[in-house]
């Protein structure tokens, strides 16, 4: 798919993302609301920009392979991979629901553009290494990306992924953190510290860089830059405020594991549409 | 069905889990999609072999078998037919939430192999005698189970599971065995070996048991017990209609298995057997309890899964039927 590289242009789909992501959680009635909406402009950089992809070819061999770990998220996905052209957008307000192929966490198969299953945490980014194995002993050309959570790194699992990625060089490979310092039971550094997560990787043996998670020009640029190195896997900690963009919902953990009502749907849409003229009206 | 022509002497005794290492070989060498992982029990699982020969399609994940299933179903998502391979008390034992996930939730092709399962890990002990990894498996859909009885079968079996483009999981054993089937011997997933015909009982085995059970049954000829042999390789699917056939033809069953009662062989025939045609199950295997070190020998005696004790367990079943 053609790269989009105008900001304003990313801007405006990351808002139309987030609009969906409301909508889509109001009418699903459940669902994770400030993972997914945290994560807009990310993945407006992901599908937009950094992907090396084709929704009117979803398997085509030579696509960059994108997985999803902390699959709670996956509103943010579908809305990401419908507005992509993936599959249509009206779909997107099945979620959750019964005989939806938006299941409530993703499902490999049923949906075209998702590359696996996830819910569980800590398991996709081993299936990240796999794919990049492949990719590397086969001298592929694609790359490997993997979004994955703070909270998710206290699971075991994470790092035994980290330890192979290391292990066999896999510069094919790039690990987006969400980090939004957020959980279900509170703040990450009060549940279960995780810092310095920079410097854990690092000694694991990863390139690691720190990124404004809203920042979608900043994101594409840290993605290029990982493809440059060639021995080592990349983690970018991409800093982000869980909700950004809805007021109410900005930095509070309460809004990990919950849907907005009507009235907070309404307001949120209000604010997103105030950010939308804002943006529109900026000067290139 | 083709079996050795003396079954009381049988000529060589392997393990089956060299079956399944032989098995890999071939595939390596017939299919450049065959990857093998495994968890730092290369020479163990005898992955080795493959891991030598191929060193690009190998990988060493190191102790973390949870990281293992989900760098399969990365490396299957990419058309691979992928191997991991491990001790079953650790592999499906410590990794079954990524098997249900990444594995079976996914339908990826990852065949997961067992050794070291049952009872005759001997001396290493509980800890590492994996007798209920059959139950936990059985209930993840989308997989085939597969538990072979002797070498000639672990080979065949294996180079089944990758036909198959779905999960697998393939349990074999680390002790020597009797090798009983021949290269002729039939393997049909889904579809058990009956290698003695009998009508006064069924015993129904798999992986180790299976010889066992067929030296039990010229015990039990003695005692002028009829009794037939079932090689049930396949745990899931299950065969039913041969359990049917059976139920019907000798009115009891004795299920052998060298795992928990619960959850094994015996209850999967059991759940055939209440719903299709009901008739006397006697479930024999592990009574709910660990075990512990000792001879493989020893243990099985111990256990009452050798061949006296399953041909005594037999003879005092014979009370049950109506």
């Amino acid at each position: 798919m053609k790269k989009i590289t105008n900001t304003k242009q990313l801007n405006l789909i990351a808002n139309t993302i987030r609009q969906d992501v409301v909508k889509m959680l109001y009418e699903a009635k459940s669902g994770h609301s400030a993972g997914s909406i945290g994560l807009a402009d990310i993945f407006t950089a992901l599908y937009f920009n950094v992907l090396y992809h084709d929704s009117k070819k979803p398997d085509w061999e030579g696509r960059d392979r994108f997985v999803l770990s902390n699959g709670h998220v996956c509103p943010v996905l579908y809305a990401a991979l419908a507005n992509a052209g993936y599959f249509p957008k009206q779909e997107l307000m099945t979620l959750r629901k019964l005989g939806s192929r938006l299941q409530g966490h993703p499902h490999r198969g049923l949906v075209p553009g998702i590359e696996t299953s996830s819910g569980p945490l800590g398991q996709g980014l081993s299936q990240a290494v796999g794919m990049a194995l492949v990719g590397k002993a086969e001298g592929k050309r694609w790359r490997v990306y993997c979004m994955i959570s703070d909270g998710e790194q206290q699971e075991g699992q994470s790092w035994e992924a980290a330890m192979l990625a290391s292990k066999y060089k896999l510069g094919n490979l790039t690990a987006i953190m969400d980090r939004n310092n957020i959980q279900i039971d509170g703040y990450t550094e009060e549940v279960m510290p995780l810092e310095p997560l920079a410097e854990k990787y690092r000694a694991f043996g990863w390139n690691v860089m720190d990124v404004d998670g809203h920042n979608i020009k900043k994101i594409i640029d840290a993605c290029e830059e990982s493809k440059a190195v060639y021995e080592r896997p990349t983690l970018i900690i991409a800093h982000t405020i869980p909700g950004k963009a809805v007021s109410f919902m900005e930095q509070r953990f309460e809004w990990h594991g919950k849907p907005p009502s009507k009235e907070q749907s309404e307001k949120a849409i209000e604010e997103l549409e105030t950010m939308r003229k804002m943006i529109e009206e900026e000067e290139q | 069905m083709t079996l050795i022509k003396d079954i009381l002497n049988p000529e060589s005794k392997k393990p089956t889990r060299d079956g399944f290492g032989k098995a890999l070989l071939e595939l390596g060498e017939e299919n450049p999609n065959i990857w093998v992982l495994t968890a730092d029990v290369s020479e163990s699982t005898r992955t080795h072999w493959f891991a030598e020969k191929f060193p690009k399609r190998f990988v060493q994940v190191g102790v973390a078998e949870q990281n293992m299933a989900g760098v399969a179903a990365g490396i299957a998502a990419c058309d691979k037919t992928v191997f991991i391979s491990a001790f079953g008390a650790f592999s499906p034992g410590r990794n079954w939430d990524q098997i249900r996930v990444s594995i079976c939730y996914n339908n990826s092709n990852v065949k997961i192999h067992a050794s070291h399962t049952g009872l005759t890990v001997g001396p290493d002990g509980a800890t590492h005698q994996a007798l209920e990894d059959i139950a936990i498996v059985r209930s993840l859909p989308n997989i085939t189970i597969l538990a072979p009885a002797d070498y000639e079968q672990a080979l065949k079996a294996t180079k089944a599971a990758a036909k198959i483009k779905t999960p697998c999981y393939i349990r074999t054993s680390r002790e020597k065995l009797p090798v009983f089937t021949t290269k002729e011997t039939p393997f049909e997933i889904g579809k058990a070996n009956v290698y003695r015909d009998g009508k006064d009982v069924a015993i129904f085995a798999h992986g180790i048991t299976v010889y066992y059970a067929l030296v039990a049954a010229e015990l039990l000829k003695k005692k002028g017990i009829d009794a037939a042999v079932i090689d049930c390789h396949t745990i899931k699917p299950i065969d039913e209609v041969t359990i049917i056939k059976y139920a019907k033809q000798c009115g009891l069953i004795v299920s052998v298995d060298d795992h928990q009662v619960i959850g094994g062989l015996g209850s999967t025939i059991a759940e055939v057997v209440v719903e299709k045609c009901p008739c006397p199950v006697k479930r024999h295997g592990i009574y709910d309890h660990f075990c512990e070190s000792g001879d493989a020998n020893e243990l099985l005696k111990k256990y009452v899964l050798d061949a006296d004790g399953i041909a005594q367990t037999v003879e005092q079943s014979m009370k049950m039927k109506k």
